[in-house]
């Protein structure tokens, strides 16, 4: 049986929202379901997490605000990470996102928008369904 | 040790013996028939809840030594003689979002409907001293706050308002000293002295690197601008509250109630600290230090903990720092009801959460109080959300009676028995901290931060597992529509403000504006008090986002950590 290597994930906070718990619970539960994650930390520019995701080879981006500039900047990590030709790294998001939102940020390209509440397994469960598709059953990367 | 003059050492050795009767009969028996729900009874603190409390629990006591007399040390049951009965607390709703003119309009609607005090939220380039045009503030003008660029836009947030009919806090930190200075002009150009100005500016930076997150400078600079407003405010706004020491946030993080109370303890002992290094005399700033505690879903917890918390600040400020004014051993604090708890499931749910929190803090004793609305985990509250929380003030303050005597929950077993272990726990986290160097060294190492990481990850564990029941979200689900008439920010608010900042560049007057930040330059780099510098570089309309550059190139910048 092939080795299965681990799913990389960046957890980024884009703007200058300070709200990390969300995000530092999430990279952890995510760390605890066997993937492996790295924080950016704060108040990252779309162009500092598209350069955080091609150095650290990741599969998924998770972005996290609470402060309402979801719209802005969501799709411009989307854009930046695609400048790089990183198209095919899976975009999720949380935060307090309204519901009306959420089409818009799906045409973006973001491909699934979590809300207050979810249970971390199912953005994990999500995680490896679509990463594994993306890349073929048993493969993280 | 028993204090014999309230308990009775024979009558306590009755009492243990019937206790011990009781539970290896009555309960014993009815355990076996019927198990209690859960196999551990615990505090968020990690404290074990026990099944009953007895006079057994709060035996060493000394009512006179611990709990005292409202207004007098240790203040364990309030700090005012007559507390509520001589006035209610200030409800003070924390409000901004937009513009100065749209967050002046809020303000006159809050207070039109019997708000007693402001609360001002800034965007967040405010709170990092950007100005709206900068490239960092894309997408956050006035988003969670309102966006303030110069004193135009505080002279806007406040016109219509006098300074001296209302209190003002304003949740401001790393430019703390700058929004300080504009209000300071505001009520000078509305003819108001600066010491009539009352109000508070949060200013407690190190919070902000363990937990808010909205820090610009290294910590050395910012304890200096910190321990400037002191000395400033202790001669020229003798009313204003310097500092609003905060475990707020760092309940919001995820701390316990023992991490909040040591935390933020921990954090003021630095400032008193670090003022006291300044040459200050602690009698001088201490009556002017405030505090801002979280209020969480554990009622009886909570209310210990604000006792235990006035109690242990009373002690550390009159045994450890030697203050002699009865103000400075006072904790006086805000409390907002903990927005962490609200669900964006069936969120009309909130409105009762945020009832019993805010009747905790009733009856720990606040000072001010802000009440969640129920709609904050989708959305900044919209009116008429915002009205029912400021209603659920209104309803305890003037229906409930909770108010009319004081410290109604004081004598009960429980309260007193957690009230002393909230205390010791908390004075066991202080010693810890004072043995790595102190709460700034403590911060430095990330101690704090893992320490509120681990409690938010357990808690979450807790909630996944179904342990900790969030109704609504892990337990009594319902199908539900998605909610209609959330607040939406004006996307246009950011090209106005902009608009707004240009013309008022082309406006002022250029070389005043260029002298005076030199001056500021100057002094940053020297050792005076900041203060002036800044007062008069806001006076010419020098911008938030030009003076936080200059003191940028002057200290540097904090890089936050990316640990997990």
């Amino acid at each position: 049986m092939l080795e299965e290597t681990k799913v990389r994930v960046l957890v980024a906070k884009p703007g200058l929202d300070g709200h990390d718990r969300g995000a530092k619970v999430i990279a952890r539960a995510l760390r605890d379901a066997g993937m492996e994650v790295i924080y950016t930390g704060l108040r990252q520019t779309p162009g500092q997490i598209a350069e955080a995701a091609l150095q650290e080879d990741v599969d998924v981006v998770g972005l996290s605000s609470l402060s309402g500039a979801h719209k802005h900047l969501f799709p411009r990590v989307v854009e930046a990470l695609r400048a790089k030709g990183l198209g095919d790294v899976v975009v999720i998001c949380g935060g307090i996102i309204p519901a009306e939102d959420v089409p818009e940020l799906k045409r973006a390209g973001v491909a699934e928008v979590f809300g207050p509440g979810t249970p971390t397994a199912a953005v994990a469960e999500f995680i490896r369904r679509e990463v594994g598709a993306k890349k073929g059953f048993g493969a993280g990367r | 040790m028993a204090d014999d003059r309230l308990f009775d050492p024979k009558a306590l050795a009755e009492l243990k013996e019937a206790e011990a009767r009781w539970s290896g009969g009555p309960v014993k028996k009815t355990l076996e028939r019927f198990p209690e729900q859960k196999k551990e009874y615990k505090l968020t603190s990690g404290v074990e809840v026990q099944r009953l409390y007895t006079p057994l629990d709060i035996a060493g006591q000394d009512y006179l030594e611990d709990l005292g007399f409202p207004g007098e040390y240790p203040f364990t049951r309030g700090v005012q003689p007559t507390m509520f009965r001589g006035r209610y607390w200030t409800m003070r709703q924390y409000a901004g979002f937009g513009s100065a003119e749209e967050t002046n309009a809020r303000f006159k609607y809050l207070l039109e409907h019997g708000q007693t005090g402001l609360s001002v939220a800034f965007d967040l380039p405010t709170q990092i001293g950007y100005d709206s045009d900068h490239p960092l503030a894309e997408g956050e003008v006035g988003k969670v706050g309102v966006a303030i660029d110069s004193l135009e836009d505080v002279e806007t947030l406040f016109a219509g308002i006098p300074l001296d009919k209302v209190s003002t806090s304003m949740t401001i930190n790393a430019p703390a000293a700058i929004l300080l200075a504009m209000y300071q002009a505001v009520g000078e150009k509305q003819g108001i002295p600066a010491r009539a100005l009352n109000g508070t500016i949060q200013n407690d930076i190190l919070k902000e690197y363990a937990a808010r997150g909205t820090y610009i400078f290294p910590p050395k600079p910012s304890m200096r601008l910190v321990t400037d407003i002191f000395a400033y405010c202790a001669k020229e706004m003798p009313e204003w509250n310097t500092i609003s020491i905060s475990g707020y946030h760092i309940r919001e993080a995820g701390a316990t109630a023992v991490q909040e109370v040591a935390f933020t303890l921990a954090n003021g002992i630095a400032y008193v600290q670090a003022a006291l290094d300044a040459g200050l005399d602690v009698d001088s700033f201490g009556p002017r230090l405030s505090f801002f505690f979280n209020s969480h879903l554990d009622f009886l917890e909570e209310v210990a903990k604000f006792r235990a918390a006035r109690r242990l600040w009373a002690r550390i400020m009159k045994e450890r720092f030697g203050a002699k004014n009865p103000r400075s051993w006072m904790l006086r604090f805000h409390t907002q009801t903990a927005g962490v708890t609200l669900t964006a499931q069936q969120p009309d749910n909130n409105i009762v959460r945020v009832a019993w929190q805010a009747l905790a803090a009733v009856l720990g004793g606040t000072q001010s109080l802000h009440t969640n609305s129920r709609d904050e985990a989708l959305a900044l509250p919209a009116e008429d959300s915002v009205r029912i929380a400021l209603r659920t003030q209104q309803l305890i303050a003037y229906e409930s009676g909770a108010a009319d005597t004081i410290d109604p929950l004081g004598g009960s077993y429980y309260i007193e028995g957690l009230t002393d272990r909230i205390e010791q726990e908390a004075g066991r986290y202080i010693e810890k901290i004072d043995a790595m160097g102190g709460a700034p060294a403590a911060i430095e190492r990330g101690f704090v931060q893992a320490e509120i990481q681990d409690s938010a990850y357990r808690y979450q564990l807790d909630v996944e597992s179904g342990e900790r029941v969030i109704v609504g979200v892990n337990k009594f689900q319902v199908e539900e529509k998605e909610p209609r008439g959330l607040l939406r920010v004006d996307p246009e608010v950011a090209v106005r403000q902009n608009g707004k900042l240009a013309r008022l560049k082309a406006r002022r007057d250029g070389a005043a504006v260029a002298g005076r930040l030199e001056t500021l330059e100057r002094t940053a780099r020297g050792k005076e008090n900041l203060m002036p510098a800044i007062y008069e570089c806001v006076k010419v309309y020098a911008t938030l986002g030009e003076i936080s550059d200059v003191l940028r190139k002057v200290f540097g910048e904090y890089r936050g950590s990316t640990a997990l």
